[in-house]
């Protein structure tokens, strides 16, 4: 009930600095979609940051690592660093001066313009939006998963029915849903981008703080550093995973286990000596079979897990990052900027704010493979290890508050920016100059978006058990797929807008395709281990290449605006 | 946003990247897993360091490759500048 009370403290204050961006809002719609530009270095890489970190972050990585092991971080952190920074210097930078200089509020406005296509936009609008839904439901999904391990116990009466006995009376998702949601949409509705800027911010700094909190928590529970590198499970002699440890809870302390637990069986790997390995941490692959009891029929079930990641699938995964270059909302917060210099910090900086998030929790992940039973949902790792080896219900709310801020610091923004799409992009487009006032404008916007976070809810409560690693990675594919358009928009003269059109439906189409053969959302490889957005990033780039070769270049003029 | 000549600051960062890029994929020790400091295993060790020098290069990419004809572009007059709202 203490943890219950914290986070609801935490969200009340979050509601406190709406209200407070809300005074300093200057009433106009640019005010609204991209705070009239006024966006300083470190409130930019707050909101940038901030954005880019979502639930996929914290609970998504812990949970991947739990599965996989450290080869998490270079699997998509690392790489983030050199790609994100690449493409805030080579693309953020760029698309702030066109739309700073052009007056664009969206990506769309900048793609009509560049391409001189209205059909451009009609295309590109419902395919952004299909590709930021998913990103939205790992945000509720994710913060459902968190909720209910730390709040186990509290109504034990009301909520009768988790989704593992041991959370019994735990806050169910639908209801986490319900008010992470709510709480979103009220400061959005307030502040606009300005208020997502300083919410970011707030947010972003206390989930790193907590989160390097409860990394130290972690640490003392698991007996000290060292101690900890020794508990992950191991292979022993006869083939088995084993647990040498369990966390006992009444002493608060680490025991050995006496003979060590068995809690899998090797089937296949790629290095014949597996023997005392400790598979997550290291990259080596290796297939294990898992047993799992159904928490409410009690039925004992086999899964196959393959821990390590083939090195073919570590290298293809360069792709994903990508996708920032696409993103509608970081677009949008590139253009809050008040100066290309503003972008400085972020470039340095986000690359270290990325491993200071996601070193902790990747480890947290491969320790947690000693201790958590193998066939617990990896969005609730995290929270489960809180849970187990904080105990402290005061310090437990303030961690998972900073898990609730990751998420909720990317949520805002991707509602901020359907609703100004949807807003600038169809609405306004083709109406006439002052067919509409400022405060019908703000008011159209904040109508889309109560609809998309509505829609989110429910597409949310449906999909409640997906994986948020691999759901976030398919929306990341589709955007990454998208990249070249970008790309080539900024850089190539020649692109053409039957080009783009080419690259954009071969995209679409390419990924769609892979989605629905993962069984919409699953964890897939294509051929030798190849993942899918490299396999859609380079159809798309032919098609874009190819069409723009074989059409008529784009006007004298329409160039003149972009590349004089 | 001329390009005439391809800048040397510009060359190295491309350089310094492209050098990142190939050791991002430290195939190396991929199934080593000694612990560094006694907690660390090397496999993300290597990539933590890997992630301070990314900070680094976006540093010489600012200092030596900054697109200062980008700002000029965006803060001149621009006729169309009010055709968007």
């Amino acid at each position: 009930m203490t943890t219950l009370i914290v986070i609801i403290f935490y969200l009340c204050l979050l509601l406190g600095l709406g209200f407070f961006s809300s005074r300093s809002f200057r009433g106009t719609s640019k005010d609204y979609f991209v705070a009239s530009h006024s966006i300083g270095p470190f409130l930019l890489l707050m909101s940038v940051f901030g954005t880019t970190m979502t639930a996929f972050a914290l609970v998504g990585s812990t949970g991947k690592s739990f599965e996989r092991g450290i080869g998490t971080y270079g699997l998509m952190a690392s790489i983030s660093g050199l790609v994100h920074a690449g493409i805030f210097f080579l693309v953020g930078i760029r698309l702030w001066a066109f739309g700073k200089k052009h007056g664009y509020i969206t990506q769309i406005q900048f793609f009509r313009s560049r391409f001189d296509s209205d059909g451009l936009g009609y295309l590109l609008f419902p395919i952004l939006v299909l590709l930021v839904v998913p990103y939205l439901l790992i945000g509720i999904i994710g913060a459902g998963k968190t909720i209910e391990p730390v709040t186990a116990g509290a109504f034990t009466e009301i909520f009768t029915n988790p989704s593992a006995p041991q959370w019994l009376g735990g806050i169910p998702s639908w209801l986490t849903g319900l008010v992470v949601s709510l709480v979103v949409l009220t400061y959005v509705f307030m502040g606009g981008s300005r208020g997502a800027a300083y919410a970011n911010t707030f947010q972003t700094i206390v989930f790193m703080v907590m989160g390097l909190v409860a990394f130290v928590y972690i640490i003392n529970g698991l007996g000290g550093l060292e101690q900890a590198g020794k508990v992950p499970a191991r292979i022993n002699d006869n083939g088995m995973l084993v647990q040498d440890y369990n966390f006992d809870m009444k002493l608060g302390e680490l025991q050995k286990n006496d003979p060590p637990k068995p809690i899998g069986k090797v089937l296949n790997s790629t290095i014949s000596d597996l023997s005392n390995k400790q598979p997550h941490l290291s990259r080596t692959p290796v297939l294990i079979e898992f047993k799992k009891k159904n928490p409410k029929t009690g039925e004992i079930s086999v899964f196959e897990r393959e821990l390590g990641i083939p090195f073919i699938t570590f290298v293809s995964y360069f792709f994903i990052p990508l996708s920032v270059g696409m993103f509608p909302h970081l677009f949008q917060h590139w253009l809050t900027a008040k100066s290309a210099k503003a972008f400085r910090l972020t470039v340095i900086a986000h690359p270290l704010c990325i491993m200071v998030v996601w070193v902790p929790c990747v480890l947290v992940g491969a320790w947690a493979s000693g201790v958590l039973p193998p066939g617990i949902p990896p969005p609730a790792v995290l929270s489960a290890m809180l849970k187990l080896l904080v105990g402290d219900p005061v310090l437990t709310g303030l961690l998972t508050a900073g898990v609730l801020a990751a998420i909720m610091s990317s949520l805002d923004s991707q509602f901020l920016c359907l609703g100004t799409m949807f807003t600038n992009d169809i609405v306004l487009h083709r109406a006439k100059t002052r067919k509409y006032s400022d405060k019908q404008i703000i008011m159209i916007a904040r109508t889309f978006i109560v609809l998309i976070v509505t829609l989110t809810y429910v597409l949310a409560m449906w999909a409640k058990d997906a994986n948020v690693f691999d759901l976030a990675i398919w929306c990341f594919s589709g955007f990454s797929a998208l990249f070249p358009v970008v790309f080539a928009a900024l850089y190539w003269k020649r692109a053409t807008k039957q080009g783009v059109v080419a690259s954009i439906v071969s995209a679409l189409l390419s990924w769609l395709y892979f989605f629905h053969l993962s069984g919409y959302g699953g964890e897939m490889v294509v051929g030798p281990g190849i993942i899918p957005a490299a396999v859609c990033f380079m159809v798309a780039t032919i098609a874009l290449i190819g069409v723009s070769l074989l059409t008529k270049p784009p006007s004298e003029e329409t160039l003149k605006k972009f590349f004089s | 946003m001329k390009n005439s000549s391809y800048p040397f600051g510009k060359r190295i960062t491309w350089v310094l990247f492209f050098v990142l890029f190939f050791l991002h994929q430290d195939f190396w020790w991929w199934d080593e897993s000694t612990l560094v400091l006694g907690f660390l295993p090397i496999g993300l060790a290597f990539h933590a360091l890997f992630s301070i020098a990314c900070a680094f290069l976006g540093w010489v990419a600012i200092k030596f490759a900054w697109p200062h004809h980008l700002e000029q572009f965006a803060e001149e007059n621009f006729s169309e500048g009010s055709e968007k709202r």
